[in-house]
């Protein structure tokens, strides 16, 4: 953060905000949604062993850490007058679409902490979380790349 | 017993009193209400039927977050060793900030030190026959708490810094320390869980009330980090002048 370049500092000062905010957001609705609301997932259902525990302790943690980072930046940005709408949603749809993405494969599959739905057939759903996780995060870097070259809407 | 407890909790309240009316400046109001609120969740949690629910693990992590959680937030934000330094005469204070600077209270004010300590604790509370060993016996009981007390507010204050302790590191590093705190005692939750510890009944209903109440407080002492670092001097300083540079 020189003083010698500012545009530059403050759009990656943006784009920190946007990634950790979207990061922290996805986190927040997976958590709302489908446990508490739904009740879809489970709290933990015995099948992960220790690894799915830790993960899921790191990225709990890591999730709400960067929600409440992310919105502070996103105050300073704006003191700053530096936030542009385009750059922040996309690095907002990227950090959301990357939590789906790790969600769903790592933690859903790989470690296997909790499925998407009990009782049903998974292959479906599973498709579905991945892909919206994988069109969303397409979705925030077509954004960010308009941002970067300043094409109009 | 609850006379151990009446006394751990008036006596603070009565020095923390007689320090504001000897204060050399203006004390806020609210920070009295900070510290006196803090004692009253520990006798909240250590007298009355939190403390008698024994064997109930929701009971005892509800008093678990009032001790460990709570009560350290609000002791915090009272900033106590500010208005030690602030009520005692010149050269006392003097000798006592020359103790708050010395290498063993830096290295216990670290963040990560602190936060590592507060979760070491826990892990051999829940980890060991400690837990078990303690709803059997007040007197263990009381350690146990004075414990996960003073990590708890050891680790906060190395969080949020307020009090003139040591050197104060950067926002990123005690957000960083925060959240690895945070997540140990969220994997210690759900371990709990998973293998609830002998003797205790309600183990998933306390273990999910000790992992959703974490991260509130957790939460709540991130924002209270973040709000700091954006009013802070430099941070204010750097914002006007990128904003006079910023085109219109």
């Amino acid at each position: 953060m020189t003083a010698a370049d500012p545009p530059r500092s403050d759009r990656r000062r943006l784009l920190v905000s946007g990634l950790l905010f979207g990061l922290g957001a996805a986190g927040a609705i997976d958590e709302i949604v489908f446990h508490q609301l739904l009740h879809w997932h489970h709290f933990y259902d015995r099948a992960g062993g220790a690894a799915a525990l830790v993960s899921d302790g790191l990225l709990h943690a890591a999730t709400w850490s960067a929600t409440v980072a992310g919105l502070a930046l996103l105050a300073d940005v704006r003191r700053r007058r530096a936030f542009t709408p385009r750059t922040w949603w996309g690095a907002v749809l990227v950090g959301a679409g990357a939590f789906q993405v790790w969600d769903g494969v790592v933690h859903h599959k790989l470690l296997r902490l909790h499925q998407v739905r009990y009782g049903v057939d998974l292959t479906g759903y599973d498709l579905a979380w991945i892909g919206a996780g994988v069109l969303v995060l397409l979705a925030g870097a077509l954004l960010l790349g308009r941002a970067r070259t300043g094409s109009t809407p | 017993m609850n006379q151990a407890v009446g006394a751990a909790v008036l006596v603070p309240a009565a020095l923390y009193l007689a320090g504001v009316a000897r204060a050399r400046s203006p004390w806020s109001p609210g920070r009295t209400v900070a510290w006196l609120a803090g004692l009253g969740c520990l006798a909240v949690a250590l007298t009355g039927p939190l403390a008698a629910a024994h064997g109930d693990l929701r009971a005892h992590m509800a008093a678990h977050l009032l001790v460990g959680m709570v009560a350290p937030v609000l002791l915090v934000i009272a900033r106590p060793s500010t208005l030690l330094l602030r009520a005692l005469p010149v050269h006392a204070a003097r000798r006592v900030s020359r103790v708050l600077r010395t290498a063993p209270v830096r290295v216990l004010a670290d963040p990560f030190v602190a936060t590592g300590l507060n979760a070491a604790g826990l892990w051999t509370l829940y980890g060991t026959g400690l837990l078990t060993a303690m709803l059997h016996s007040p007197g263990l009981h009381l350690l146990v708490s004075a414990h996960v007390l003073l990590t708890g507010w050891l680790a906060t204050a190395a969080v949020l810094a307020l009090d003139p302790i040591g050197h104060r590191r950067g926002v990123v590093a005690r957000a960083v320390a925060l959240a690895a705190g945070a997540a140990a005692h969220d994997v210690l939750a759900k371990a709990l869980y998973a293998a609830p510890p002998a003797g205790v009944t309600e183990a998933e209903a306390g273990a999910q009330l000790m992992y959703h109440g974490g991260t509130v407080v957790h939460v709540l002492v991130a924002a209270l980090l973040w709000r700091q670092w954006y009013r802070s001097r430099a941070a204010v300083r750097d914002a006007d002048r990128a904003a006079l540079l910023a085109p219109a």
